[in-house]
């Protein structure tokens, strides 16, 4: 019996032990530069997690980068997925202190949660092209191409923005595309694209943009088109106030707009 | 040994024990508790969940049944023949047991995909996976024959090989000890082989997404409609989750004796 208690004590220790450890991993604000960050008096610190649209990876890498070397005592956890998953998991408990999405609709159900902290406000925009393989070797040069049997079609799945938008697109121009997978975000799209298991596909013009070399995007007329409107917002219960709203209104800043402009999005 | 000690560390134990219990059974009970009994008939008979339905138990018995034509040769194989890396083979077709399905998944996709090491011959004959039934079958089979084939392997390996020796010394072929000796004799492991991988082949997602993608009627199977029925309609995604834990249970019930011995 005694050595079964030794072994439940060693275990208890290694529990409290490893929770130890995981309190102490909070970042040190060591090693600061004396050029004081933008217009903020208290140094930011602590932890930002921020749940975004799978659309905006690269950008929102690229900003959280700019941010945490203005910001050095800031880490940042991005959560990329579709914005209808990560939405859901922020209604189920999920711990965010921003969400991004890559629609309104997405956002009204955060708010409708009652679970945003302030208003959401509009921080970039996007357009539709249809991503094939490099080359265009299926000579894909309208939506209408879509609707050839020849093809295969993939679309992201209606729950997420950009399979909604792909859908209004086909409306307006009035064609019937029936995709042979509807993926679960847009990434999962480009992928099926660059891979060649897919011929097309609905996706963002900065997703063909992030896409690499084996992918390029055929235009959507304007009168086709529909414009993503990415709104962005504070979650309600967010551990780190100071920092996210910094956050937000660095994306909006003069610097953010720059590096979002500079993946292809559109901003306001 | 004093009495005090024995005690406490039994004590322990069962509070350990309750904790582990509850662990698996508060999901459950959620579950239950949030289904939406009201409209759960008709949820369950909405054309989309009866689609992934038909279309889960059609996948998983063509699964299962793949498993068997194609496991009952490899483990007899495994266990009677020595061949040089035998057990390097043995352990690349058991690695799906401990593989992430996303990663056979991927794996499948750029082997067998159109534009894959392998697929572009099979596409040059007419024979397309990705986004297809056959597909969503041949991710399943990935995951799942490997279960057949251990259990099937471990009954070949610990039968009584008298009984072939002596059919063997009577005159009969390998082919009618097999038939008449073997096969009769390992038939429960058969059973409970083919359940495993039917049950391992209907959970399937990661591969199944992966490499067959998403589309109802064709490749969207009931994990992935719970899946994708989460981030729009909760109470179908609890229901679908549901009928999937009915199933499991039936399994279980099915094979307690086999795996858990008679509790």
């Amino acid at each position: 019996m005694p050595k079964y208690v030794a072994v439940l004590l060693v275990s208890l220790a290694l529990v409290t032990a490893c929770g130890g450890a995981a309190i102490q991993a909070t970042p040190s604000p060591t090693a600061r530069p004396t050029v004081a960050p933008t217009a903020t008096t208290t140094p930011l610190t602590g932890k930002l997690t921020i749940f975004a649209a799978a659309s905006l990876t690269e950008s929102f890498n690229a900003l959280a980068k700019e941010f945490t070397t203005q910001n050095p005592g800031v880490t940042i956890t991005p959560n990329y997925a579709g914005s209808s998953a990560l939405v859901t998991q922020i209604i189920n408990g999920a711990q965010a202190d921003i969400f991004a999405s890559a629609d309104e609709a997405n956002m009204q159900k955060l708010v409708d949660a009652k679970l945003n902290s302030g208003d959401s406000k509009i921080f970039a925009n996007n357009k539709l092209q249809i991503a094939v393989q490099a080359g265009n070797p299926k000579k894909i040069t309208q939506l209408a191409d879509l609707a050839r049997n020849d093809l295969i079609v993939v679309l992201a799945a209606p729950s997420v923005p950009v399979g909604t938008y792909g859908q209004q697109a086909f409306d307006k121009a009035g064609v019937k595309v029936t995709p042979k997978s509807l993926e679960t975000d847009v990434k999962q799209v480009v992928a099926k694209v660059s891979l060649g298991e897919a011929d097309a596909g609905i996706v963002y013009s900065t997703d063909v943009k992030a896409g690499g070399a084996k992918v390029e995007g055929v235009t959507i007329p304007d009168q086709y088109n529909v414009v993503a409107k990415y709104p962005i917002s504070l979650v309600k219960g967010t551990m780190n106030e100071s920092a996210a709203k910094a956050f937000v209104d660095f994306v909006s800043s003069a610097k953010g707009k720059e590096i979002l402009a500079s993946f292809g999005f559109i901003v306001p | 040994m004093t009495r005090p000690r024995p005690d406490a560390a039994t004590i322990a134990f069962v509070g350990l024990a309750i904790v582990a219990a509850a662990f698996f059974i508060l999901p459950l009970i959620a579950l239950i508790v949030r289904s939406p009994w009201s409209h759960a008939l008709a949820d369950l008979t909405a054309p989309n969940v009866a689609e992934a339905l038909r279309l889960s138990l059609v996948c998983s018995l063509a699964a299962a049944a793949l498993s068997a034509v194609f496991g009952i040769p490899l483990a007899w194989v495994y266990a009677r023949i020595a061949f040089p890396g035998r057990s390097v083979v043995r352990a690349i077709t058991t690695l799906p047991l401990v593989l992430p399905p996303v990663v056979g998944g991927i794996a499948l996709l750029v082997a067998f995909g159109r534009r894959g090491v392998f697929g572009e011959s099979l596409d040059a004959i007419g024979v397309r996976l990705p986004f297809t039934t056959a597909g969503v079958i041949v991710a399943e089979t990935f995951v799942a024959m490997p279960f057949f084939v251990i259990t099937v392997e471990a009954a070949l390996r610990s039968m009584d090989r008298r009984y072939e020796e002596a059919a063997r010394t009577l005159g009969a072929d390998r082919a009618r000890v097999l038939r008449t000796v073997t096969l009769p004799l390992i038939g429960p492991s058969i059973a409970a082989g083919l359940v495993l991988a039917w049950a391992r082949a209907l959970g399937e997602f990661g591969a199944t997404i992966t490499f067959a993608g998403n589309f109802p009627g064709t490749t969207q199977t009931m994990p992935l409609a719970a899946y994708l029925a989460l981030e729009t309609n909760i109470d179908s995604a609890v229901l679908l989750g549901l009928v999937l834990l009915a199933v499991s249970m039936v399994v279980l019930i099915a094979l307690r004796d086999r795996l858990l011995g008679s509790a």
